[in-house]
């Protein structure tokens, strides 16, 4: 419901405060109404996946990173080692969401509509044209087992654009150090189920309606070489 | 747990109506008599017999786990996601599969293929998974189980109360979606939880599965939307089968040497 304020150096709303020199991540405020994405996305499935799912990354996140703190201030070697997975995964959930919620806008705000400018040109050179990357991701999407995201990538050191998933809430990163996710799309069933039950393919196919391919365009000029 | 059923295929003639288990009580009709009466072009020699995996029902009505799994929940989990999963290992299997004919638990082991596993694995382990899940429980389960099954529990886990709580918290730190089970374990000859991810199953290591709980979101989503904690527990207390763990552990005895048979097998 709430308006995120604009900063000046666009960033992803991770929003993090400090308590006693421990950062502390908290939940970014969605950029329209919970109900903006309909008819593709519900408001009920929005509001559960902002407010409860992501909530949670977010809790348990900070929660994994104070223990951490103190495993490290004990020297406690297992007990770092032992968070890691924890971390990986409310950390992961955390990102990944962040920058879904900014992949996502209204269909009357631009929504859907077909990046043009360095971003269209890239897509049309590397994939053969707009329609065949959307036809990648929703068939790579479709046949990830379980749950997980499908990306659109940019690889900047090959200086390509590459589709690519990731198992539960694993961030791009794990896939290859010099990807930059452009475009996230979230498979786990609390994405979709409410609305579309078990037809990913059809989720899929209604999502790219509300894709704000400003928000990849703009971050593609800036992270490429 | 598996049910085979004949389906007579006809180069020429339209496509065979698959049997499910309710068709069962309807009498069987043979095509080829109602073709005698017209010019046949039904050739003996292209004649095709396929057997194919059919959905078994739960062993109650769809409304009898209300109100802790509502019945259309299960409509959907057990109508249409478990559905999905027959169908789609029955088009696998259709191409000439070389897994064609080998029963369900063989098919999950072979196709698990060490953790390599091969394309037919995720539909035959969720198929075999949810067959098993459906048995895991009962219209008002819950409660502790009594007898051999308790005895092994408290010897393995130290308490009831102390597997329930081991149960309960891999079921809520999962990473993603997966299955939470009692085993037997077959080298250990002892009772464990264990936790695995998506389609995998304990018969992949060769241990033997006692009960099982579905941690993929679907399973609970309808009726506890993101409220895990809830549905965990209400499985605990109200839905899980002992009686159904006390007939699978007293088979796995057969199996597995736990000293002097004290699960009563009737």
């Amino acid at each position: 419901m709430a308006l995120r304020s604009l900063l000046s150096k666009r960033t992803l709303g991770l929003g993090f405060g400090q308590v006693r020199g421990l950062v502390t991540f908290s939940l970014p405020d969605l950029p329209y109404d919970y109900s903006a994405l309909e008819p593709a996305i519900s408001g009920e499935i929005m509001h559960l996946h902002h407010q409860k799912h992501h909530q949670t990354y977010v809790t348990n996140y900070n929660k994994a990173l104070e223990q951490l703190d103190d495993a490290m201030a004990k020297g406690d070697a297992p007990a770092v080692v032992k968070l890691q997975s924890a971390i990986k995964f409310n950390g992961g959930g955390h990102i990944n969401h962040s920058i879904f919620w900014e992949n996502l806008i209204p269909t009357h705000e631009g929504g859907g509509e077909p990046p043009k400018g360095s971003l269209g040109w890239a897509i049309d050179m590397h994939f053969g044209s707009f329609e065949v990357l959307l036809q990648k991701m929703n068939t790579e999407g479709a046949a990830l087992q379980g749950s997980g995201w499908v990306w659109l990538g940019l690889d900047k050191d090959l200086k390509k654009l590459v589709v690519e998933t990731t198992a539960n809430q694993d961030p791009l990163v794990t896939k290859g150090a010099s990807l930059v996710p452009l475009l996230g799309i979230d498979v786990w069933e609390h994405a979709y189920y409410l609305q579309y039950k078990n037809v990913r393919p059809d989720y899929l196919k209604n999502i790219w309606k509300v894709i704000n391919w400003k928000y990849a365009s703009e971050l593609y000029e800036k992270e490429s070489p | 747990m598996v049910f085979q059923q004949l389906l007579l295929s006809r180069p020429c003639c339209q496509n065979p109506a698959l049997l499910t288990t309710t068709d069962i009580c309807r009498p069987l009709t043979i095509p080829s008599l109602h073709l005698r009466k017209r010019q046949s072009c039904w050739s003996r020699r292209s004649l095709k017999i396929f057997a194919f995996f059919g959905l078994t029902t739960p062993p109650y009505k769809l409304d009898a786990l209300e109100p802790y799994m509502s019945r259309e929940a299960l409509e959907m989990h057990w109508g249409v996601h478990h559905r999905d999963y027959v169908d789609s290992l029955n088009k696998q299997l259709e191409n000439n599969d070389p897994i064609y004919g080998y029963t369900m638990e063989q098919m999950v082991k072979f196709t698990y293929n060490s953790g390599n596993p091969l394309p037919e694995f995720n539909n035959v382990s969720e198929v075999w998974n949810h067959d098993f899940f459906w048995e895991s429980m009962q219209p008002e389960g819950g409660k502790t189980p009594s007898g051999g099954v308790l005895q092994q529990i408290e010897k393995d886990f130290g308490s009831f109360e102390k597997f329930r709580e081991e149960f309960v918290e891999a079921a809520l730190t999962f990473f993603g979606s997966g299955w939470v089970w009692l085993v037997l374990k077959t080298q250990e000859k002892r009772l464990a939880v264990v936790k695995t991810s998506n389609a995998v199953n304990p018969l992949c290591v060769g241990d033997i599965p006692i009960i099982n709980l579905d941690m993929w979101e679907h399973a609970y989503y309808h009726d506890y939307k993101d409220n895990r904690v809830k549905y965990v527990n209400i499985f605990m207390n109200h839905l899980v089968s002992w009686n159904a763990a006390t007939g699978r552990m007293a088979r796995a005895e057969s199996f597995v040497n736990l000293g002097e048979p004290r699960i009563p097998v009737v």
